[in-house]
């Protein structure tokens, strides 16, 4: 049993009073968690697109803790919900001080509204618990995801190596090999799945139908991703397509599934106007913030 | 590290020897466990001490797997990104100790499949801390505090288990637990320390509730115990569950000082001539009704466990129809 | 009723924590072939640290040898690691012990 005075020695983080901090000063000068609200310019979307789709997929990767189809495999799950966190806690720090109004990765997390959370709308699409509003998802869906995410993360991280802002190639270079090693591990599950059993190669359909819509916008192009092109911020996302398409036929066809054809729906979450999914995620996640202002935690 | 079920199991029928040549084996076990020797997987070893480890071990490790469930409710709700993977690598710890304690039991000829059956349909029992509910976030803290604390204090003698591959994976765990504690406590301390009234109320709350059933994690008093001295002989039964709960008063009272938070006990009070705290009286009524399936999440937590299961025999299927697809092609090639 | 012969199949894990060491026996796992094994393995007994080498090994395919107190008893599992009850495949007519 540890002595009560190693204990006592405990220094708890982020304890420093005299801290001057705009968010928290303004939640307690009004009584209430009031929401941020960021000076979005492009380059701060930019980082924020794989930051909310980083978070958001963390989010969603974390209902499987305590409740995997067998024990390692919940293990290796929260490890990739971990790499997740990790990774939107980067950048969301990096969007930040992009930012310039001085708030931290928390705000950005727990006090912004939906509208400005900028993440894929793939992310938010349920993957294993059902609701009252929506019947959830399943293994299938989870693993799929886990692929067609880490694939585009993957190229993304590939040429943000280059990028021109210093600490963006910085966080890319450490994400590159958790998205390597993603993209082996969901691979692996969803040939293991397409070429499995009757049933799960069925319910891995059935997941590729629900989830092919969503990765339009995956690749589609804006002016965000046309400043960031010019700039040298990074790769604009429909010069990543092609290389994504081939990665993912590969796998596809070990699988025994075949590429979905094109549909005209475009998901447009990177916009911020998301899916009904967004709402219930972010008053789950946000929560503990918005009932205790001013807390510290 | 959750042994409190132990204590209860019916006492085991000794078959009387069949030979002279099994008392020689029996003989010579013994002498190598008064000497401090190590038993292995292959050895010779009673069916009485065979049937106890496995019995043990794998209710362990349904504990640790029980217990990621209470914890992982918040991971969703964590109030900061660091607390959330906090949180989230703890519970992921607890999955990982109860894979090391079903490799433990399963050298002594069980499968991991036959010990999750018990489980699932009753028959195991789980550590009955596990069947009450988080209903705030300084639950979390509190857990990590008082049932954490009280875990490795009944896990560290069992790094000393005469079976060894149980003192291993106990090695292991207990490397692996000392961030557990800390965190849990260092949270509680920040919200009572530089928390709003609100949170220092959700804290005092949090303990209200799970300082008792705490204490009963250390099982009933010893002179209600079922104890084998055989089993304290072997090492696989527990120093006294008074003392180690005693131990665990004394310590954690201290604590509760630091964090400025009254334990609901009245009696509570440090007794100079005993050299330690004297306490209120433990409701035992409360114990045997969550032991006995009539706590608050008993249902909950074993159906949640059950479903788990049951919806991942498609991909427990899949993955091995895969393999043995592979396996054919591969003889074929 | 749980049948043995539907589980994923144990394998031990030896782990090599840095180069200049030995592959330490760290315990086993389950998985349904080596591939995954291998992952695994690397996501429970190493937590994914970089520069570790892991080998993993069905545990039927071990045959051992340890000095024990068998005495005259016959023990079928004599050359396995240790006694497991998907160690030895009985022909399906019997296999329900």
């Amino acid at each position: 049993m540890q002595p009560a005075s190693s204990l006592r020695s405990i220094a708890p983080e982020g304890a420093s009073p005299g801290r001057r901090d705009p968010g928290v000063e303004a939640s307690v000068r009004h009584g209430t968690a009031e929401s941020i609200r960021l000076n979005l310019t492009p380059p701060v979307r930019y980082v924020l697109r794989l930051a909310d789709t980083a978070l958001i997929h963390a989010q969603r990767l974390g209902e499987w803790c305590g409740h995997g189809p067998v024990i390692e495999e919940d293990i290796a799950l929260t490890n990739m919900a971990l790499d997740y966190v990790g990774q939107a806690r980067a950048l969301l720090t990096h969007a930040a001080r992009l930012e310039g109004q001085g708030f931290d990765e928390d705000q950005l997390a727990f006090l912004r509204d939906e509208g400005q959370f900028l993440n894929l709308t793939l992310a938010e699409q349920p993957m294993r618990k059902a609701s009252a509003h929506s019947p959830g998802g399943d293994f299938a869906d989870t693993m799929l995801r886990n692929f067609l995410l880490a694939a585009w993360f993957q190229l993304f991280w590939q040429k943000l190596a280059g990028s021109s802002d210093a600490e963006l190639a910085a966080i890319a270079g450490k994400a590159l090999k958790e998205a390597r090693y993603h993209l082996r591990h969901a691979g692996d599950w969803v040939v293991r799945l397409g070429d499995g059993t009757d049933e799960s190669a069925r319910r891995l359909g059935s997941a590729l139908e629900r989830a092919w819509p969503y990765t339009n916008e995956m690749f589609a192009r804006d002016a965000v991703d046309a400043e960031a092109e010019a700039s040298g911020l990074g790769p604009a996302r429909d010069s990543l397509a092609a290389d994504w398409q081939r990665e993912v036929a590969a796998v596809f066809a070990e699988a025994g599934l075949s590429l979905p054809p094109p549909t005209p729906f475009v998901s447009t979450g990177t916009l911020g106007r998301h899916s009904e999914h967004m709402g219930f995620i972010l008053a789950e996640m946000q929560s503990l913030q918005r009932m205790y202002p001013g807390g510290r935690w | 590290m959750y042994t409190q079920a132990m204590d209860l199991a019916p006492k085991e029928e000794r078959k009387a020897l069949r030979s002279a040549e099994e008392a020689a084996l029996e003989a010579r076990f013994e002498a190598r466990i008064d000497d401090g020797d190590f038993i292995e997987a292959k050895d010779w070893m009673p069916e009485h001490y065979r049937k106890t480890l496995v019995r043990q071990i794998s209710q362990h490790a349904h504990s640790e797997i029980v217990g990621m469930l209470p914890e992982g409710n918040w991971i969703s709700r964590a109030p900061t990104l660091k607390r959330k993977a906090i949180l989230l690598a703890k519970v992921q710890d607890e999955g990982g100790h109860g894979l090391y304690l079903y490799a433990a039991a399963e050298t002594l000829g069980t499968s991991r499949d036959q010990m999750l059956e018990a489980l699932h349909n009753g028959k195991a029992k789980y550590s009955s801390i596990f069947n009450y509910p988080t209903l705030t976030w300084a639950d979390i803290g509190t857990i990590g505090w008082l049932v954490d604390g009280a875990a490795i204090m009944n896990q560290v003698p069992l790094t000393r288990c005469s079976y060894a591959p149980y003192a291993r994976a106990m090695v292991r765990i207990c490397r692996e637990e000392s961030f557990h504690q800390r965190q849990g406590y260092d949270s509680l301390l920040v919200m009572m320390r530089e928390g709003t009234v609100a949170q220092r109320e959700m804290v005092q709350d949090a303990v209200n509730r799970w300082w008792w059933p705490s204490l009963m994690m250390f099982g009933p008093p010893d002179k209600d115990s079922v104890h084998g001295a055989q089993g304290m002989r072997w090492g696989i039964k527990r120093i006294s569950n008074d003392d180690l709960r005693q131990k665990f008063i004394d310590a954690t009272a201290e604590q509760a000082k630091v964090l400025g938070v009254t334990l609901p006990d009245p009696l509570l009070k440090w007794n100079e001539e005993r050299g330690h705290y004297d306490f209120g009286p433990i409701d035992w009524d409360e114990f045997w009704r969550v032991v006995g399936g009539h706590g608050p999440c008993n249902k909950e937590r074993l159906a949640a466990r059950v479903k788990a299961w049951e919806d991942g025999q498609w991909v427990r299927d899949a993955a091995l129809a895969h393999a043995r697809k592979q396996a054919t092609k591969e003889q074929a090639a | 009723m749980s049948d043995v012969r539907n589980e994923w199949p144990l394998w031990e894990i030896f782990v090599r924590a840095k180069s200049g060491l030995d592959h330490k026996h760290c315990g086993s796992l389950h998985a349904p072939d080596a591939k995954m094994a291998v992952q695994l393995a690397r996501e429970v007994y190493t937590r994914r640290q970089e520069g570790t080498s892991v080998w993993v090994v069905k545990s039927s395919d071990i045959t051992a040898s340890d000095p024990s107190d068998k005495g005259e008893l016959f023990d079928p599992m004599e050359d396995k690691v240790y006694r497991h009850p998907t160690f030895y495949q009985l022909p399906d007519s019997v296999n329900h012990m």
